[in-house]
């Protein structure tokens, strides 16, 4: 079992990696819907949405 | 969402799932252990496969990019960035599994050898391209910019895959069509780049409905201003 911490090492950087950016998308789609459905909110609502 | 879409992207969820656990099984379970460089060469299984996605994903943006300039329609240009994204991010594995690999085996983490020159050289053309993007004034400019980015870059991956026979170099050579696999290193690795390519398309459709959804957010943002 000699370099096993190398295969150990690749195995778990390719892992890390795409997990990583499978959350990233995830959290940034969440993050762009919110901001859709905002300013569709406000462009239907143009008197309500943008006053003080 | 129709069904029929969200059918088509879960079965295809399922079938890459499926398909990394086999190829996970056939990784540590199956294959025998290489002789000459130990259990080390396992790293091989995934960083082939991993090499073969960003080429894909290069290839897609591409002919991706030709079609934007051609045509001019932005769903083109969220297709090919998405895609460039997702072989930068290949790239990386890549150049960071190889080095990974290399050091127990050639005793050094990196060398100036040809295929791994070649293969930075990619990475930075790619990441240049990503930052063409970002750093453009108008999202237009940005993506035609990238378009021909994307189109003169894509030069280079069929240097990076001739490297081998091109020059003499210390990278392992084109073993898979020279009958250097044994038959269960062989199906094995056919079904790491089965695996690898299934989660290609999921990816790129996750992040291509990412970059249709920024580009909606501008627009309707434009139209609120």
């Amino acid at each position: 079992m000699e370099n096993l911490a190398y295969l150990f090492a690749a195995y778990t950087i390719i892992w890390a990696v795409i997990f990583g950016y499978i959350v990233f998308i995830y959290l940034k789609q969440k993050k762009l819907q919110q901001q859709i459905d905002l300013l569709k909110q406000s462009v239907e609502e143009p008197d309500t949405g943008n006053s003080p | 969402m129709n069904i029929k879409r969200i059918f088509g992207e879960n079965l295809l969820i399922v079938l890459g799932f499926a398909l990394m656990i086999a190829a996970l099984y056939m990784v540590f379970m199956y294959v025998p252990t290489d002789k000459h460089t130990g259990i080390v060469q396992r790293i091989f299984y995934f960083h082939v496969p991993v090499a073969w996605v960003a080429f894909l994903a290069f290839f897609i943006t591409f002919i991706f990019s030709i079609l934007y300039l051609w045509k001019r329609d932005i769903k083109w240009d969220t297709i090919a960035s998405a895609s460039a994204e997702l072989g930068v991010i290949f790239t990386s594995l890549v150049l960071i599994t190889g080095p990974i690999w290399a050091k127990p085996v050639w005793g050094v983490w990196w060398t100036w050898d040809a295929r791994l020159t070649t293969s930075l050289v990619l990475w930075v053309i790619y990441v240049a391209y990503l930052l063409v993007r970002s750093f453009a004034s108008e999202p237009d400019r940005g993506a035609m910019f990238s378009a021909v980015v994307g189109i003169v870059g894509f030069i280079d991956v069929p240097i990076v895959f001739l490297t081998v026979n091109l020059w003499r170099t210390q990278h392992p050579t084109m073993i898979i069509f020279e009958g250097g696999l044994t038959t269960s290193m062989l199906v094995t690795l056919l079904v790491c780049i089965a695996a690898f390519t299934v989660l290609y398309l999921v990816l790129i459709k996750r992040a291509a409905r990412l970059k249709q959804m920024e580009s909606e957010v501008r627009r309707i943002k434009n139209i609120v201003a």
